[in-house]
C-alpha cells in the first residue's frame, strides 16, 4: 500500500463556485481591502493635524484620477460589505437558508451596494459644486 | 491552510485518448481524472469517446461502460446506482454529486469527472474517506440517554418530534457537501465539515437525547464548528437537496442561546 504519497485531488483548479460562494470571497476580500482603507484614512487625518501645507499635499494625492479611483473602490467595498453583512445577520438568526432566498438576498446585496456606493458620489459632487 | 496550487505529486498531466471503435454518429467526450499508485507517475486525465445510442443516460452508466468495454482499470466506487448508497460521489461538470443520478444530457460540452476535492486519491476516481468518517464518528452518531427504555414499548417520539429530524435522517454521507466547502478544504483536520455538522444537528435535535449539553459543549469551538462561514457550496451541491448550512446556522442559534 501506498499511502504517504497519495496525490490530492483538484479543488479550486476544477470546482466551479456558485455564485454564493463568490459573493462569500467577495465579502472577505472588501473586508480586507477596507482594512486597508483604514489606513489611508488615518493617513489623511495625521494630514489635518500636520498643517495646511501637508494637507495640501495629501488632498490633492486623494483628488489624482488614482486617488479618487481607489476611494471610489473603497467606497464600494464598504456598501458591499455593510449589505452583506446585514444577509449574515439574517443567516445569524436561522433565516434565509433556502437556495432560492440565497441567490435573492446575493442579488439584492449587488444592486443595493452598487446604487449606494453611486448615489453617494453623486450626492458628494453635488454638494462640493461642480467637477474638479 | 489556504493552498491555492496542488502539491508536485498531484499535478495533472492530459493523459490517452480513448477514440470511438465503430462508426457511431451520437457521440459525447469524457475527460476523466486518473491516478495509478503502482505506476509511480502523477495524474493524468484520460478523455474518451462513447457512443451515446449505446450508452445509458446516467455518468454513472458512462462510467460502467467505459470500464467494461474501453478501460477495464478505470476504477470508481459504485453500488446501488439509484442514489441511496452515496458510494459514487464525485466531482462532474466542476460540482460534486452522485454519478448515478446526474444525467448525462444535462452536461454541455465535454463531461468532466474528478474525485471529491481536496482528498487524498486511492486511485483513480476513489478518495480516502477515512478522515471523513472518524469525524462523524467524533458526533457519536447514537442515541445517548440516562433514563433506561420503557420496559414494554420503544422511546416514542409526536409526530411534532419526529418531524423535526426531517431534512436531516435522510443524510447519505456521500460526502458531497463537505469536500465542496472551501473551509473544509483549508482546515480539514480541524473543522468538521458539513455533513458530520448535519449529523451532529440531526442527535441534537432528537427529542429522545438526553446528551444535547454535552453534543454542544464538544461542538463550542473555533474551529469543528465555527470555521462555517456560510459560503453554502454544501446546500448547492447535495444531492439529497438536504441544508447542511442550516443545520450549522441552527446549531450556532442553539449555543448562543443557552449562554
Amino acid at each position: 500500500m501506498t499511502t504517504n504519497n497519495r496525490p490530492l485531488s483538484p479543488h479550486l483548479q476544477v470546482y466551479r463556485l456558485p455564485l454564493p460562494a463568490l459573493l462569500s470571497i467577495t465579502h472577505r476580500a472588501s473586508g480586507v481591502f477596507l482594512a486597508i482603507g483604514t489606513l489611508a484614512l488615518v493617513y489623511w487625518v495625521l494630514a489635518i493635524a500636520s498643517g495646511a501645507e501637508e494637507f495640501q499635499g495629501v488632498q490633492e494625492r486623494f483628488g489624482s484620477i488614482t486617488g479618487r479611483g481607489l476611494l471610489f473602490l473603497w467606497t464600494g467595498a464598504l456598501f458591499y460589505h455593510l449589505c452583506n453583512g446585514v444577509r449574515h445577520l439574517f443567516w445569524d438568526i436561522g433565516s434565509g437558508f433556502e437556495i432560492t432566498t440565497v441567490y435573492r438576498s446575493g442579488w439584492t446585496v449587488m444592486v443595493v451596494a452598487v446604487a449606494l456606493t453611486l448615489l453617494s458620489w453623486l450626492a458628494a459632487y453635488a454638494m462640493r459644486g461642480g467637477g474638479a | 491552510m489556504v493552498e491555492f496550487t496542488l502539491p508536485a505529486n498531484s499535478k495533472i498531466t492530459p493523459g490517452k485518448h480513448h477514440p470511438v471503435t465503430t462508426g457511431a454518429t451520437n457521440t459525447r467526450r469524457f475527460k476523466v481524472y486518473r491516478w495509478d499508485p503502482d505506476s509511480g507517475q502523477t495524474p493524468r486525465t484520460d478523455t474518451y469517446d462513447l457512443d451515446m445510442d449505446r450508452c445509458g443516460p446516467m455518468v454513472l452508466d458512462a462510467l460502467i461502460k467505459l470500464k467494461s468495454e474501453v478501460d477495464p482499470a478505470l476504477t470508481f466506487r459504485r453500488s446501488c446506482r439509484e442514489g441511496i448508497c452515496g458510494s459514487c460521489a464525485m466531482n462532474i461538470d466542476g460540482a460534486n454529486t452522485l454519478a448515478c443520478t446526474k444525467p448525462i444530457e444535462d452536461i454541455k460540452g465535454v463531461i468532466k469527472i474528478y474525485p471529491l476535492p481536496h482528498m487524498a486519491v486511492v486511485k483513480d476516481l476513489v478518495p480516502d474517506l477515512t478522515h471523513f468518517y472518524a469525524q462523524y464518528a467524533s458526533i457519536k452518531p447514537w442515541l445517548q440517554a440516562a433514563t433506561p427504555a420503557p420496559p414494554d414499548s420503544e422511546r416514542l417520539q409526536s409526530k411534532q418530534e419526529r418531524s423535526r429530524l426531517d431534512g436531516l435522517y435522510e443524510c447519505i454521507l456521500c460526502a458531497c457537501c463537505s469536500t465542496s466547502c472551501p473551509s473544509y478544504w483549508w482546515n480539514p483536520d480541524r473543522y468538521l465539515g458539513p455533513a458530520a455538522l448535519l449529523q451532529a444537528y440531526r442527535w441534537i435535535v432528537d427529542s429522545r437525547d438526553e446528551a444535547t449539553g454535552d453534543r454542544l459543549d464538544e461542538l463550542e469551538d473555533p474551529f469543528r464548528l465555527y470555521r462555517c462561514h456560510t459560503i453554502m457550496n454544501c446546500t448547492m451541491t447535495c444531492p439529497k437537496s438536504l441544508n447542511p448550512g442550516k443545520a450549522i446556522a441552527e446549531i450556532k442559534k442553539l449555543i448562543f442561546a443557552r449562554r
